[in-house]
């Protein structure tokens, strides 16, 4: 009999193992690998053709620290998570409440607000391209208007980063909306109606009653928001290529131009790998405190 | 004073409505009128499609359409197979350090694929797969996001079944396959929306591995069709841009509901 469990165990392991395979050799592939390999190149010099490289310990990230546009780019991306993280969480918690909400045309409200999420990041670069062009541009005519001049919103250091930022808000508010959609849907009606016969406003009930319950997911959506906003480069590509004079580059498009357009892998390797130092704290954060207080939902 | 706070609010989220899906209506106006008309916005200007017609002929459109349906084929059916045997494992065998292996596939959730580009890229090189579709489809086909929305599928599966299915003389393939996949169905239908939608606008990667116009998908070929420096004017940019999410955006209006709901089965977990 115990040797009949035994054996039965045995086969387990193996069939688990034999599913597994695909995955595993796919993640050592393409995840594991390569993390640890950008770790291992970070630590040598450019190979060149007269040179090999060489080991540098420290020095590319020492290099880094010393280089002004890193900094210039940390401070960049700083930015754009600090903005894009809160504006497009409010915007989505007011979409939702109002999709929610009995208000005339919703059907087409909640359309127009999903609809950027459907979109390539390249596309809605387009798009805004046609609303930031000097002189010709949605955003200049409408100035014109009311007599403003003309503005070179991607062309001048003041305002090409916050033209990248209102397009990413733009593109993912509708997103995190589904999940607030979600969350609202869940809310019991009892507590509508016991804090209608209280006497409660509608501005009470949300505050203290629909905010408070909503708390998990607007942690989820924080942390998918942060996720973001090292992830939601594409439009640099099309709207500023990271100028003018570096204003409106961020670390992913740094690491991407350092290695394929000056071709020095190291010193992207050494980004890649304080990227995913960063990423691995905010992953910490989820799974041990996150996780642990959201255990209610 | 209800009602009018009611209204107030009801004007806000139309006027909201309104900014949100302004960029695309005007690309679609644009779209539609010569250069000069566009930007004037003369409502009684007349329509052309003038600019699909160059836009058409200024890049091999068909081929990039072609190369992003394979490309999220690929991606979808290898998806479908890694992600369906992992998260069988995971949900329903019992073996040594799988707890240990779960955490794992749980940190490439952290992982970018788009933070690896500089090593993924030399991977997929020495693997001779640069400029291929494969190659851009591969680091993408063992989602750890699919292998825990499986995972979360199959745990739902009652085990009953599980033991009728064996009873009646079903091996393990045999039970995964008749029981576990129908089941699962509407799990499947929702990570296929997901998975199409992220990959037919995913580009920086694409970018990277692919390098001719054979392998190039749509949101590569768009930007370097747009690039400043071929000097396509406005309205041409807008009629290519327009053409190249019409597919999407038109199953998004006709199945939004599905495809709301998908979003939803994949965010929460």
């Amino acid at each position: 009999m115990a040797d009949h469990v035994s054996k039965e165990r045995r086969r387990q392991a193996i069939y688990g193992w034999i599913l597994l395979s695909p995955a595993a050799i796919l993640l050592t592939t393409f995840a594991f690998y390569p993390s640890l390999a950008t770790l291992w190149s970070s630590l040598f010099s450019r190979e060149t053709r007269r040179r090999p490289s060489e080991f540098k310990g420290v020095e590319n990230y020492t290099d880094l620290f010393a280089d002004p546009t890193f900094w210039k780019v940390i401070t960049n991306n700083l930015m754009y998570a600090g903005a894009t993280v809160p504006i497009s969480i409010a915007i989505a918690l007011a979409m939702a409440l109002w999709a929610n909400s009995k208000i005339p045309a919703r059907g087409f409200i909640r359309t127009a607000y999903f609809t950027p999420t459907v979109l390539p990041m390249i596309a809605a670069a387009n798009l805004w391209l046609f609303f930031y062009t000097p002189g010709l541009g949605v955003l200049d005519q409408i100035g014109g208007l009311f007599g403003l001049p003309s503005v070179n919103w991607l062309g001048q250091p003041e305002t090409a980063l916050w033209a990248v930022i209102i397009v990413t808000i733009w593109k993912e508010a509708g997103f995190f909306m589904i999940f607030y959609l979600a969350a609202l849907q869940t809310i019991p009606e009892d507590l509508k109606e016991a804090a209608d016969i209280e006497g409660c406003s509608r501005w009470t009930y949300t505050r203290r009653i629909v905010l408070p319950l909503l708390m998990p997911t607007t942690l989820f959506i924080m942390v998918n928001a942060l996720i973001n906003s090292v992830k939601l480069i594409d439009h640099l590509f099309i709207l500023t290529k990271g100028g003018p004079n570096d204003a409106s580059k961020l670390i992913l498009y740094y690491i991407w131009e350092m290695a394929f357009a000056f071709f020095d892998a190291p010193h992207a390797a050494a980004m890649t790998i304080l990227v995913l130092v960063v990423l691995g704290v905010v992953a910490g954060i989820k799974f041990t405190i996150l996780d642990k207080r959201t255990h209610y939902q | 004073m209800k009602t009018l706070t009611r209204n107030i609010e009801a004007l806000g989220a139309l006027l909201l409505a309104i900014i949100w899906i302004s960029p695309l209506v005007f690309a679609f106006w644009a779209a539609f009128h010569t250069t000069s008309d566009a930007v004037n916005f003369n409502i009684t200007s007349p329509w052309t499609l003038d600019n699909f017609r160059t836009a058409w002929a200024g890049a091999p459109w068909l081929k990039y359409f072609l190369n992003t349906f394979l490309l999220v084929t690929v991606i979808l059916i290898g998806q479908f197979i890694v992600t369906t045997l992992a998260g069988f494992a995971f949900a329903q065998v019992q073996f040594p350090g799988r707890d240990f292996v779960f955490i794992l596939v749980l940190m490439q959730l952290f992982i970018l694929p788009e933070v690896l580009i500089v090593e993924n890229y030399a991977m997929v090189s020495r693997l001779g797969l640069f400029d291929t579709i494969l190659g851009v489809g591969m680091p993408y086909m063992a989602s750890a996001f699919g292998i825990f929305l499986m995972r979360q599928a199959f745990k739902g599966v009652p085990i009953e079944l599980h033991e009728a299915a064996r009873v009646e003389g079903c091996g393990w393939v045999g039970i995964l396959w008749r029981v576990y996949v129908p089941l699962a169905r509407p799990t499947y239908l929702a990570y296929a929306l997901v998975s199409v939608s992220t990959h037919w606008n995913n580009f920086l990667w694409p970018l990277i591995v692919t390098n001719s116009p054979d392998t190039r998908p749509l949101t590569v070929g768009l930007s370097i069709f747009g690039a400043p420096e071929n000097g396509v004017d406005i309205s041409v940019i807008s009629a290519a841009t327009m053409m190249s999410v019409a597919p999407l955006l038109i199953a998004f209006l006709i199945f939004q509901r599905q495809f709301v709901q998908a979003f939803l089965r994949s965010g929460i977990k």
